[in-house]
């Protein structure tokens, strides 16, 4: 099982980082979750909603998702090209100081050291540790290509490069910042600008970081994991290009009805549509490569992760789109039926497929078998309730917030106080933080039988 | 086969591709002064006000309150003339927000006098029962850090002098702590003794509340 050479460690450091920071954000957010409804939680200055809720989405965005794209991007580096990682050192220094960088990230956020752009909260001295970190992962992608043995690079190298190249130039332009002291700065842009770069990088982040390197475990681990091929390589092509191209147009739609120029809004509009494309080319391809074998949706407990994933990124970019609509955005921006669609995505699309992708493999890289198959279905159902039950409850929630601020009394005045429509959302509230408690218990279920996994001895002494 | 099997072309024409939606919806706009007009209107803010911006965007208010009225009717209704981009001329980072957990704050300024700022920040729960806002009654027990007031106005190429800044701290202080002041019962009640003759960061902060809006709202006064 071993090959000789291959870099595993690494591998698992980085899996294991995902789950410790996966539950620290976990926690935070169910956290803010009951704030929501019982502001007496707001205890000090560093547990205010404010400061907490940046907390949870760099903690899961950066902690959680960074680490869990290291972990099966050097793993899928190395088994696709057949080559053993050029650089183990330099990648054991990334594993020690993307850890100690996103302790101090969190630390500072708690402190308040905030520049409030989205997903790019952190301040300039963390900013340059984030690039610094991101080089030394980038140095070690572009040398195992370069060196590989393998001719071809498969689809999820594609995915791996297109993150490596994206992620470092939005990261960069966004955070161009001008110091003030070491732990303030300013954006070099300014007002509609800023909030144009700001909008382009949020949204893009989201793409390149829960869309594109997802997408590359996808394609790896499914065919992996079901024993069958990508149903078609020549959509894989299609669907890369059209999505990678199409992404960058899209942002504005973040922007809907503000005071940014109508056109970069309506361009933004376009290329949403459009996007629905490229992005159900991955999800068709993904069916039709189980055509003939849905059988392994219940003989095959990976197989049923990734599918059911994939559903939900499939509904994620329709859903994406129409809300970016003028019309549409109108009624729902700003109310919960956005909190509702991220963690579809979130919840639903990138923890299935990461969860799936390191039950195939940590056991392989630790030469054991997976602890329990049942703790595994466990885990499936749980997160899976849990998160429908997070998802269509805040979309409750938004429509209902949406239309006590619009409705008008018949003689034109408002009908509703905002305050109405905020209290009129408590009961969703509660009902949020249940599913979150949920969730949570399967992701626990995950923690538990990948730590009693690798805590096995190795398969061969069974055998 | 092709690129398929060349690593640095293929990155490079994903850079390519990915920068052609980035240069026109982004780089471009960036060039063009009509993105982002100004206005004789719209002045910066005072020295003071940048403070409590920079309180504001550190405790996360953005996390919660946005900071633009669409031109929608019932938006217009509620919260005031809707949003207009030479606002934010001087605005760095933008603050508009993505979730609107409390109200709109971009036509706040003007809207309550500083006591019912003082005393809502407090105890948001004290006037609104059943508001979820969290307390920010320890705004009011920090004294205002200004040491890098002026470096922070020289940064955003406010144009102020280091006089002028001074003078503008000054100003406020003086106004906040006078004896004449209209919410001087509200804030003696939320600051303590040691600080009532010193700016506070909830001072700073209520500055930049009624800040907001102003200048779009006075012009319209005037006609």
């Amino acid at each position: 099982m071993k090959e000789t050479g291959y870099e595993y460690q690494i591998v698992r450091g980085f899996a294991f980082s995902a789950l410790f920071w996966l539950i620290v954000g976990l926690l935070v957010g169910l956290w803010i979750s009951v704030e929501m409804f019982t502001p007496a939680l707001n205890l000090t200055p560093w547990l205010s909603f404010g400061r907490l809720r940046v907390v949870h989405t760099n903690g899961l965005g950066l902690g959680f998702g960074l680490a869990g794209i290291f972990a099966t991007s050097y793993y899928m580096l190395q088994r696709l090209t057949r080559t053993p990682l050029p650089f183990p050192g330099l990648a054991r220094a990334h594993l020690y100081l993307f850890n100690a960088a996103i302790a101090l990230a969190a630390l500072s956020l708690f402190a308040g050291f905030s520049t409030t752009k989205e997903y790019a909260e952190l301040e300039w001295p963390l900013d340059i540790g984030v690039v610094i970190l991101w080089v030394m992962f980038a140095v070690n992608v572009f040398a195992i290509l370069i060196k590989r043995q393998e001719k071809q690079m498969y689809i999820s190298l594609w995915y791996i490069i297109a993150m490596t190249v994206t992620v470092a130039v939005l990261y960069i332009v966004n955070n161009l910042e001008i110091p003030v002291t070491w732990n303030k700065s300013y954006s070099i842009y300014a007002g509609a600008n800023d909030a144009n770069v700001q909008w382009w990088y949020g949204h893009n982040i989201v793409g390149f970081i829960f869309t594109v390197p997802v997408l590359a475990m996808f394609y790896y681990f499914l065919p992996k994991a079901s024993g069958l091929p990508i149903y078609s390589h020549r959509l894989s092509i299609v669907s890369f290009w059209a999505l990678i191209f199409a992404y960058l147009w899209t942002g504005a739609h973040h922007l809907m009805l503000t005071p940014l120029p109508e056109w970069i809004q309506t361009v933004a509009i376009a290329f949403s549509i459009f996007l629905i494309a490229p992005s159900w080319g991955s999800v068709v391809n993904g069916y039709y490569t189980l055509q003939g074998n849905w059988d392994q949706m219940r003989s095959n407990y990976l197989v049923k992760f990734f599918i059911l994933g994939v559903t939900f990124y499939g509904l994620q970019t329709i859903q994406g789109p129409t809300q970016g609509l003028r019309t549409l955005n109108a009624f729902f921006h700003y109310t919960d039926w956005v909190v509702g669609h991220v963690h579809m995505g979130t919840m639903g699309w990138v923890a299935m497929v990461i969860s799936a992708s390191f039950y195939y493999m940590i056991p392989r890289i630790t030469g054991t078998q997976l602890y329990s198959i049942r703790l595994a279905n466990l885990h499936f159902w749980l997160i899976l309730v849990g998160q429908l039950l997070w998802t269509i409850t805040m979309w409750i929630g938004g429509i209902q917030q949406g239309a006590m601020w619009k409705a008008t009394s018949p003689d034109g005045s408002l009908m509703y106080d905002f305050l109405d429509s905020v209290t009129s959302l408590y009961p969703y509230y509660r009902l949020r933080f249940a599913a979150g408690v949920v969730y949570f218990a399967g992701i626990l279920v995950f923690a538990w039988n990948l730590i009693m996994t690798v805590r096995q001895k190795p398969a061969e002494a069974e055998a | 086969m092709g690129i398929y099997s060349k690593p640095v072309v293929f990155a490079v024409l994903s850079a390519a591709v990915i920068l052609i939606g980035t240069v026109v919806t982004v780089f471009v706009p960036l060039l063009m002064p009509s993105t982002q007009p100004v206005s004789a209107w719209v002045k910066p803010y005072t020295a003071v006000e940048l403070e409590g911006r920079d309180i504001y965007m550190r405790e996360g208010c953005q996390n919660c309150h946005t900071q633009t009225v669409r031109p929608l009717r019932t938006e217009v209704l509620r919260y005031g003339e809707y949003s207009k981009p030479e606002e934010f001329a001087f605005d760095r980072p933008f603050l508009w927000g993505s979730r609107r957990t409390g109200p709109d704050l971009n036509r706040v300024g003007g809207k309550y006098p500083d006591a019912w700022h003082y005393l809502h920040m407090q105890n948001p729960q004290g006037m609104f029962g059943k508001s979820n806002m969290p307390p920010y009654g320890w705004l009011a027990e920090k004294k205002l850090d200004v040491t890098h007031s002026f470096r922070k106005t020289s940064v955003l190429g406010y144009g102020y002098s280091e006089q002028e800044v001074l003078q503008q701290i000054d100003a406020c202080r003086t106004k906040v702590t006078a004896p004449a002041y209209d919410s001087r019962k509200a804030r003696n009640s939320v600051t303590p003794e040691a600080l009532r003759n010193d700016l506070t960061e909830m001072d700073a902060m209520i500055a930049y509340l009624q800040k907001l809006g102003k200048d779009v709202k006075s012009p319209e006064a005037k006609n």
